[in-house]
């Protein structure tokens, strides 16, 4: 806008004219170079992040139906468990449920559980019959060791399968341990603390579907 | 010898970011437990190092002296930014795989290493190309790191190459010898041990290339150039 457009713009443009001049006499010129290239920076982030962050949603919430498909399986359900979701509240934890529904009747469930690995969380995806079998397991996100705790990704190693069938009392309560601690599960050559890690976070969920059996399987009307 | 022959050898050997510049050590030790990490981990930095090389070069009229460290801070970070933006929306699978790594090359001082010693000096051309021969170079280095030490901790090579760089890989994968080998090959030990040894064997292959021109030079010099090189 021109000075003449506004009266009190003469006052403006001079105030500003003065910053000018002022961050010049301080160096301005690399100020601006970096400001200029800051805000430049910034634009071309928003824009890509504009682009891209409906196909990343859309890609997560793929990975998440592809995930259920393989703890889930499609015989036991005539839903979409993806977007049928419950969110409950445990002992004042929130979980959220996956619900596997044949005619309306809840068949199955699954959710996530976390358990500290060798390094960091690893994040468990639990598929659960009515009556507390394990449907499968899968590995949502892991930062074990490549090539040693990796194994049990499901694309690495066929070690995470050997759950579905098991349950609480399959093998007994005190066996849900590796072969090291007097348990039926394979370690892997050279890493103990990642498998442990897997068996006693698919046992602490089998033990909150247990404990919570009704309100995980509470048929709620979508 | 011309001056791309020069940057090319430069870039994969003479000069190579990890056994020569001895820069980029820290993904060099951390995701060469695998061939495949390392493959993957090399074309992604080599990706960022080309197109950032080239943006520098283009804008390097803009940049004052005084503030060009933070401007080519500002350049690649965005830059790699927009790649893991980008690969994770239209490249999922590779990302789910790489993801882990393309943060890291943020702080890869092999990026900022080039801009500030080549890209800003040099025409986008010969930037492009530099940016290429380094970081081929780094790929070679992690890839054959990867390989010594998955064979000798694993006893496989390029496993799971398949779900890294699509099906057609899937022939690279192979088994050396039936077991597990060396366990401490894999941990970070291992990293240590191989760079140690391959650091060695390129510096004695570099001795003995020089030797007649070190003998020559120490005639004038007052300190063994054998020591600087």
């Amino acid at each position: 806008m021109s000075a003449t457009d506004r009266p009190r713009a003469p006052a403006t443009a001079s105030l500003s004219a003065r910053l000018i001049a002022l961050l010049a006499l301080a160096g301005g010129k690399h100020a601006l170079v970096l400001g200029g290239f800051s805000l430049a920076a910034t634009g071309l982030l928003a824009v890509a992040y504009g682009l891209t962050r409906e196909p990343i949603e859309q890609s997560a919430r793929e990975d998440l139906r592809r995930s259920l498909e393989q703890v889930i399986p499609a015989s036991i359900h005539d839903n979409n468990p993806a977007a049928d979701t419950v969110q409950l509240q445990l002992d004042g934890t929130p979980l959220l449920v996956y619900q596997a529904r044949q005619a309306g009747h809840v068949t199955g469930v699954a959710f996530e559980t976390s358990r500290k690995g060798y390094s960091g969380e690893i994040r468990l995806l639990l598929g659960i019959d009515e009556r507390g079998k394990l449907l499968g397991v899968r590995v949502l996100k892991h930062t074990e060791t490549p090539g040693l705790g990796d194994k049990i990704e499901v694309t690495r190693s066929d070690w995470i399968t050997r759950f579905t069938g098991k349950s609480l009392g399959d093998p007994p309560d005190a066996q849900w341990a590796v072969k090291k601690d007097g348990g039926p599960f394979d370690q892997f050559a050279g890493a103990t603390i990642t498998p442990r890690a897997v068996v006693n976070g698919v046992r602490d969920g089998l033990r909150l579907f247990a404990a919570h059996r009704k309100t995980f399987l509470e048929e709620v009307s979508p | 010898m011309s001056p791309s022959r020069d940057i090319l050898v430069d870039g994969v050997w003479r000069n190579n970011v990890v056994f020569s510049q001895m820069l980029s050590l820290c993904p060099a030790l951390a995701v060469t437990s695998a061939a495949t990490q390392g493959l993957g981990m090399g074309m992604a930095t080599m990706a960022v190092l080309i197109a950032s090389n080239m943006l520098v070069s283009l804008l390097r009229g803009l940049i004052t002296d005084e503030v060009r460290i933070p401007a080519f801070v500002l350049i690649i970070a965005t830059l790699v930014t927009i790649v893991d933006l980008a690969m994770n929306a239209w490249l999922h699978e590779l990302h789910k795989v790489l993801g882990l790594f393309i943060p890291l090359i943020v702080v890869n001082c092999l990026i900022l290493g080039r801009a500030e010693s080549f890209a800003c000096k040099n025409s986008v051309a010969l930037s492009a190309l530099d940016g290429l021969a380094m970081g081929a170079g780094f790929t070679f280095a992690l890839t054959l790191m990867g390989a010594l030490r998955e064979i000798g901790g694993s006893g496989t090579l390029f496993s799971g190459a398949s779900t890294l760089l699509g099906p057609a890989m899937g022939a690279l994968e192979m088994r050396v010898y039936p077991g597990a080998g060396a366990l401490v090959m894999i941990l970070p030990a291992g990293g240590f041990i191989v760079l140690g040894l391959m650091i060695a064997a390129k510096r004695a292959m570099d001795a003995r290339q020089a030797s007649p021109r070190v003998q020559e030079a120490s005639c004038h010099s007052p300190k063994p150039v054998a020591a600087a090189s």
